[in-house]
């Protein structure tokens, strides 16, 4: 069964827009996108924090050097996704390159640090680019073009845009994983001096680990800005981080599902919240709709002090149990 | 395994509504800024919005009005997702409320795209006005540059040789220095464009100092202005020097965050808590009852833009599917609005007057923004003749 | 150019340098001798504003509600130290960081549910004016008070560190912990009593900065990434090295968003410049620290060997 389940949530994934086109609900159809987005931008960063033990505050930086360099060469004529979108995967991995090449010399909380640094560095200065909306924002009016005859911007069509990427980022993760450089990297999260003693170029790994993150981090932007057809700088924020990286504590550190199962819950868990109003917790707390934040404060809190492995952890330990 | 798949689909299914739009009320999205540092703002137009609907027997134009409120949090990515979601979900009939116009820009583009119409009761950006007139953009309260050019001509009348000018560094901030530099014909001792949210202003002020202009004029919304304000008159520099601001920078918001040391500052606006007609007279007693508090410009627009709307569902006859029937209705803008005379122009923004207005106290002794004199009669905007509308 | 305004400016960067000093120094020594990374540090500066802003409110008087704000966010930090950060010390630091960082989320949220999203805390009536200080040099009242009270702080904290028992304590934990713990220190009470003192610092902080700037929920984010960047520099673990850093950063920042908008005011229109400055400004302390790391990637003053 356990085999089977990726392939049953795959053919649900398949058939879902079938069935939000029958009830005329497109707006789910968005939902469910942005939940595949930011399931991608997730996973990249599960891979360097869960498998990688590298614990990099500034993975927004290339969630959002993706979202920005996309949304500037469309505002600019380059209406192809073709080109658009490999050049900001490309300017990623540039950034992933240039900023985990100085970072990863230092360890630690000095690591944590200065990926944080790196990352408010970005943010200041793409919100200094007036160009391209600054605080404001850039707005676009559509989205790439694929050619193919789909309409990128159609609902149905973003839906199975999105999720052929995170398809396609699972399944690159589950490969690098268990090939000979995912073993490494895992021995380098376990006992790094070790890893050296044997003879491991340590820095060189871990280095190519980041900027493959950075790369798909960079997808998951670009897709974030198509979706939304907006892109601001906050983005790039250290907060936005911190975001993500909620995301995988929730959906579990290390695990292959742990992306996906942490933006699902935490997405979910912040549109019931808004949007679905519970009448007994009203009564109690008018205003609780207001203050999801403190929910999802305490939920982190409880997972990092009760259950460190997240979600996925606790579903696999309950079937060993 | 299988127990958490049924469970996981077990409760998609069971979470979605089902659709149900019924034709016989009209849905309002109201998005607007609700917390932060700004948020007197949005909760002033919220407020008057609501007391609008209230005394109309919860209706609009005859049908019982559905208003449903978000909250932007002042990021304009928040203010899309809740345009989206009142659009594509909640499928309303009407958008309004915003009110900073980068979270506007964008977040109205959804609607325009599905055929809803925008009623603006603050944000009027000069683009909107202009080039990218759209048909189902309403402003009902002022092009943003307005109150700019009033107090620029009223800086040109008073005779101030050099004025020092700040505003922050976006769309509406540019728009208002712009604005003020139309009719200010004196010279310019220095323009400055400060960060959006920005709190302290010791560097500026120090080189306010420096240049020793006549007046200084700030456009500085929300807690921005007020923190301006208080530092300004801590340095010492309202001794030597007019502050000058639009409108809303001296309202009853940052009189009540700041108090006495704002006695003394003109301004320019459309309206005021003085100006003589019924429909404010009503609106400024049933707002003060209503929230014990007196209202700010922000909140004559929101109420503004609540008559604005049940004058055309009234129109219609309570059809609000036929759009165009609906857009037809509020160009005519059949309502008594508490400024006085309106009328829009044919790019759908504004044709009104501006007041001049000076900080002082009322019979009370309560600080407030009494009308001294008018600065301009049925003015419009500058960037009509570039809108193809008709 | 006048050199007033030059004079002005240098005022301002060390006012701000000395209030990063106060939470910079509570920051560093838990992140020195606990090993702890507290992303909470931001939201206890929050804390004490809105005590503060009670208070004052309460009491009728600015400097009755700022000292009663002292004591009571440090029992508050206490308590928080007590029951949910002592679990952390043994943790790894992604453990803390999370923690910490869920912590942010519940102070915010609890906070706006308490008091609202934000307090006035008005500037007290007498200090609204500005103080002459030399002919043609007007500086505001109130700007000058943080100053003193920010210099009287730091030579106290200085005096404590340096000249007490505790002091020597302190600095011992903080060069070699294990050891420290060999010779008999009790470091539970040593660090409870350490973490209230870093909250009492960050009260007077936000207290001092609450008029200046506005006692809002979220205060504490941008001002805590700064912390982090003046403990980096000055070295973790180390007064020392959070005071000078701080007033480094406070002076970069300061002169930056000053004087570089003029610079390229020269050359740029007022928009892009008034853009430019300010972001260049503040990627300047970020540049500093890279530029510090890369020869001493300790930082100036590392209070470990």
């Amino acid at each position: 069964m356990r085999r089977a389940a990726p392939w049953i949530v795959l053919a649900l994934a398949l058939a879902f827009p079938l069935a939000m086109q029958a009830e005329h609900q497109n707006y789910y159809l968005s939902f469910a996108s942005r939940i595949f987005v930011y399931a991608l931008a997730a996973t990249s960063l599960n891979l360097i924090l869960g498998y990688g033990g590298m614990i990099s505050f500034g993975h927004a930086a290339f969630v959002g050097t993706g979202a920005y360099v996309s949304s500037i060469l469309l505002s600019e004529g380059v209406a192809s996704a073709w080109i658009g979108w490999p050049a900001a995967i490309a300017a990623s991995a540039l950034a992933a390159l240039a900023i985990g090449a100085v970072s990863l010399r230092t360890r630690g909380a000095y690591f944590i640090m200065i990926t944080l640094a790196f990352a408010q560095m970005m943010f200041f200065l793409v919100n200094s680019m007036k160009a391209y909306g600054g605080d404001e924002g850039l707005s676009l009016r559509e989205r790439a073009s694929v050619g193919l005859g789909v309409d990128l911007g159609s609902d149905v069509a973003f839906y199975y845009t999105a999720l052929a990427a995170l398809a396609a980022g699972l399944y690159g993760l589950h490969r690098l994983v268990h090939s000979r450089f995912g073993r490494v990297i895992q021995a380098i999260r376990e006992n790094e001096e070790r890893a050296e003693a044997i003879g491991y170029p340590v820095y060189r790994h871990k280095l190519v680990c980041f900027v493959i993150a950075g790369a798909a981090g960079g997808l998951a932007g670009v897709l974030l800005a198509s979706h939304g057809k907006y892109v601001n700088p906050s983005v790039l924020h250290w907060t936005h981080s911190g975001t993500l990286m909620v995301m995988v504590i929730l959906g579990g550190v290390g695990k292959l599902w742990g992306g996906v199962i942490g933006a699902a819950a935490l997405l979910g868990l912040e549109d019931l919240v808004a949007n679905h109003r519970v009448e007994w917790l009203a009564a109690i707390f008018p205003n609780y709709q207001q203050h999801a934040s403190l929910g999802v404060g305490t939920v982190l809190l409880a997972i990092v002090l009760f259950a460190p492995q997240g979600i996925a952890g606790m579903l696999a330990r309950k079937k060993h149990a | 395994m299988t127990r958490y798949l049924l469970a996981l689909v077990w409760a998609v299914a069971g979470w979605l509504p089902l659709p149900a739009h019924a034709a016989d009320k009209v849905k309002i999205g109201f998005i607007s800024t609700l917390s932060g540092p700004s948020a007197a703002l949005g909760v002033d137009i919220r407020d008057a919005f609501l007391l609008a609907v209230k005394l109309n027997g919860g209706r609009l134009g005859g049908l019982p009005a559905e208003v449903i409120v978000g909250d932007d949090q002042f990021k304009p990515d928040v203010g899309r997702q809740l345009a989206e979601k009142n659009i594509k979900l909640d499928k309303v009939d009407f958008l309004t409320g915003f009110v900073f116009s980068n979270i506007m820009l964008a977040s109205v583009p959804v609607a325009f795209e599905n055929k809803v119409i925008y009623v603006s009761p603050n944000a009027a950006p000069s683009p909107l006005a202009g080039k990218q007139c759209n048909p189902y953009f309403f402003a009902a309260s002022w092009p943003n540059d307005a109150y700019h050019e009033a107090a620029g001509q009223y800086a040109t009348t008073k005779g101030y040789q050099a004025v020092y000018m700040l505003a922050p560094n976006y769309q509406a901030g540019k728009d208002s220095l712009e604005g003020f530099k139309r009719f200010y014909k004196g010279k310019v001792a220095g323009e400055v464009y400060t960060q959006l949210g920005q709190l302290d202003y010791s560097a500026e002020l120090a080189q306010v100092r420096a240049a020793k202009p006549e007046a200084v004029y700030i456009f500085l919304p929300g807690g921005m202005g007020v923190n301006f304000i208080k530092q300004f008159v801590a340095a010492g520099l309202s001794k030597d020097m007019q502050l000058i601001t639009p409108g809303f920078s001296s309202d009853q918001d940052i009189i009540r965050a700041v108090g006495d040391p704002m006695l003394g500052i003109f301004d320019a606006a459309h309206w005021a808590l003085d100006l003589d007609n019924a429909a404010n007279k009503k609106f400024v007693a049933e707002f003060e009852k209503e929230y014990k508090r007196l209202p700010t410009v922000y909140a004559s627009q929101g109420y503004d833009t609540a008559l604005l709307i049940d004058s055309a569902v009234r129109e219609v006859k309570g059809r609000v599917e036929n759009t165009e029937g609906l857009r037809q209705a509020l160009k005519s803008a059949k309502f008594q609005s508490v400024r006085g005379p309106f009328r829009f122009n044919r790019n759908q923004y504004p044709i009104q007057n501006y007041y001049l207005r000076v900080v002082g106290k009322d019979s009370q002794g309560r600080l407030v923004n009494k009308t001294m004199g008018t600065i301009f009669k049925d003015r419009g905007d500058a960037y009509v003749q570039e809108c193809p509308m008709k | 150019m006048s050199w007033i305004l030059i004079v002005e400016q240098a005022l301002n960067g060390l006012q701000f340098g000395l209030m990063l000093f106060l939470l910079a120094a509570g920051l560093t020594l838990v992140f020195g001798i606990m090993d702890m990374i507290n992303l909470a540090h931001g939201s206890l500066y929050m804390l004490g504003a809105f005590l503060a802003a009670t208070l004052v409110q309460a009491t009728g008087s600015f400097a009755a509600g700022v000292l009663l704000a002292i004591p009571a966010t440090a029992i508050l930090g206490m308590l928080l130290e007590v029951s949910v950060l002592r679990t952390l010390y043994s943790r790894d630091h992604l453990s803390q960081v999370l923690a910490t960082f869920a912590l942010i989320l519940i102070f915010n949220e609890a906070v706006r549910i308490v008091w609202g999203p934000d307090m006035p805390l008005p500037m007290p009536a007498a200090l609204s004016g500005p103080v002459q200080l030399l002919p043609g040099m007007y500086y505001s009242a109130y700007r000058l008070l943080i100053i003193g009270v920010g210099a009287v702080v730091a030579a106290l904290l200085y005096l404590l560190v340096a000249r007490t028992r505790i002091g020597m304590l302190v600095r011992a934990g903080a060069s070699n912990r294990e050891m420290a713990l060999a010779m008999g220190v009790n470091i539970r009470w040593l660090f409870t009593l350490l973490f209230g003192v870093g909250a009492g610092l960050c009260a007077v902080a936000g207290a001092l900065l609450g008029p200046l700037l506005a006692v809002q929920v979220g205060m504490g984010e941008n001002i805590l990434i700064l912390a982090f960047v003046v403990i980096v520099i000055g070295g973790i673990g180390s007064i020392r090295g959070a005071l000078v850093g701080s007033l480094l950063v406070g002076i970069v920042d300061t002169i930056g968003r000053a004087f570089l908008p003029i610079l390229f005011g020269v050359f740029f229109q007022p928009r892009v410049a008034s853009a430019a400055g300010p972001a260049i400004a503040s990627v300047l302390v970020y540049v500093l620290m890279a530029v510090v790391l890369s020869f001493r990637p300790q930082g100036l003053f590392p209070a470990r060997g």
